[in-house]
C-alpha cells in the first residue's frame, strides 16, 4: 500500500521559494499567476496494517514541521 | 567545566567550539558522537555545533534532532544543565522542540555569510553575563536558514520574558523582529544563528565572542 503526504506551508507564512518562483514565472511571461506557494510531496511504501493513525503520528513527528507546516495524508489503495 | 560537543554527521564547526571551549575554560570537551545514547558522567555544559548535519535533508537540523543522543541532551537540558547551539544547532533546538518557533530559508533566499553586529538584548543570562545589556558586538553569520519565526504570540512572550538575547542591528535574514538568539523559558537554553566561536581570539579579527564563553564559566564553575 502507497500512501502520499502533502506537506505545505500554514497560510500566512512567508514563503521566499514560492515568491522566487512566482517572479520567475512573471519573467518568463506568465502572466496570471496570483501567488505560488512551494511545498513538498513524500511518497511512503508502507507494510499492510499501518493505518492512518500511524502515517498521521510519522506526520507529527518527523514529516512536517506543524509550528510553520500543515500536512495531508493521501492513501492510494490499489498502488 | 566538563562540556560536551554533539558531533553530527556533517557538523563543520565542532572543532571550532571546541577550540574556543578549551581556549576558555582550559579543558578539552568531550567530542560526542550523535549515536551515543549517553553524555559523559558529569557533563555541566552541551554545544550544539554549526554545520549542514544530514545535508539539511527534510529541513535544517530535522534529522539531528530526532538521533539517539537528544534524548540525553533533553533530559541534561530539563535537569537545568547549560545547552548552546549555534546556527545549525539552533535549528536543531527549534526542530526538538527545545526552542520555540522555526528558522526558515533567508528571506533573501541568498545564503548570508559576513560579519553583522549584534545587539545584546539581555546580559543576564547565564550566556550573556559578561556583556552589557544593549551593547553591541560584531559576529559572523554563515547560514542559509536563519529567518527565525514564530507566531505574535510566542514572539510577544518572547520579548516580554527577556528571552530575545541577541537582535541583528540591520535587516540580515528576514527574522521576525530581527531576532538572532534566543532563550529557553528556564533560560539555561540558548540558540542563536551567529557564530561567537569565531570571533574568540585576535587571529580571528574580533574577539567579542569570547566574552559568552567567558561569562559562561563564571556562571557554571
Amino acid at each position: 500500500m502507497k500512501a502520499r503526504v502533502f506537506v505545505t506551508l500554514k497560510p500566512g507564512v512567508l514563503d521566499p521559494q514560492g515568491k522566487a518562483i512566482h517572479h520567475a514565472l512573471e519573467g518568463l511571461g506568465f502572466s496570471g499567476v496570483n501567488d505560488v506557494r512551494a511545498g513538498k510531496l513524500i511518497e511512503l511504501d508502507l507494510a499492510d496494517g499501518i493505518v492512518d493513525s500511524d502515517i498521521e503520528d510519522m506526520c507529527r513527528k518527523l514529516l512536517a514541521n506543524t509550528v510553520i507546516e500543515n500536512f495531508r495524508i493521501e492513501r492510494l489503495e490499489n498502488a | 567545566m566538563k562540556s560536551a560537543v554533539i558531533v553530527f554527521p556533517g557538523s563543520n564547526c565542532d572543532r571550532d567550539i571546541a577550540v574556543a571551549l578549551e581556549q576558555v575554560t582550559g579543558r578539552k570537551p568531550a567530542m560526542v558522537w550523535h549515536k551515543d545514547t549517553e553524555l559523559p558522567e558529569g557533563t555541566d555544559f552541551i554545544a550544539l555545533p554549526g554545520g549542514f548535519s544530514y545535508g539539511d535533508y527534510l529541513r535544517s537540523g530535522a534529522m539531528a534532532a530526532r538521533s539517539p543522543i537528544m534524548q540525553a541532551v533533553k533530559d541534561a537540558t530539563a535537569r537545568g544543565v547549560p545547552l548552546i547551539g549555534i546556527c545549525n544547532g539552533f535549528q536543531v533546538l527549534t526542530e526538538a522542540g527545545l526552542l520555540p518557533g522555526a528558522l526558515m530559508r533567508n528571506a533573501g533566499l541568498s545564503f548570508v555569510c559576513r560579519p553583522v553586529p549584534l545587539k545584546v538584548e539581555n546580559s543576564q543570562s547565564l550566556f550573556t553575563s559578561a556583556y552589557d545589556s544593549g551593547e553591541t558586538v560584531v559576529f559572523p553569520v554563515a547560514h542559509h536558514d536563519g529567518n527565525y519565526q514564530a507566531d505574535q504570540d510566542t514572539l510577544d512572550r518572547l520579548e516580554d520574558e527577556g528571552r530575545v538575547a541577541f537582535r541583528y542591528l540591520d535587516e540580515v535574514n528576514g527574522s521576525a523582529r530581527r531576532i538572532a538568539g534566543i532563550l529557553n523559558d528556564a533560560g539555561n537554553v540558548l540558540g542563536l544563528m551567529p557564530h561567537p566561536e569565531r570571533v574568540v581570539e585576535p587571529a580571528h579579527g574580533s574577539i567579542d565572542g569570547r566574552r559568552l564563553f567567558e561569562g559562561l564559566l563564571e556562571s557554571v564553575a
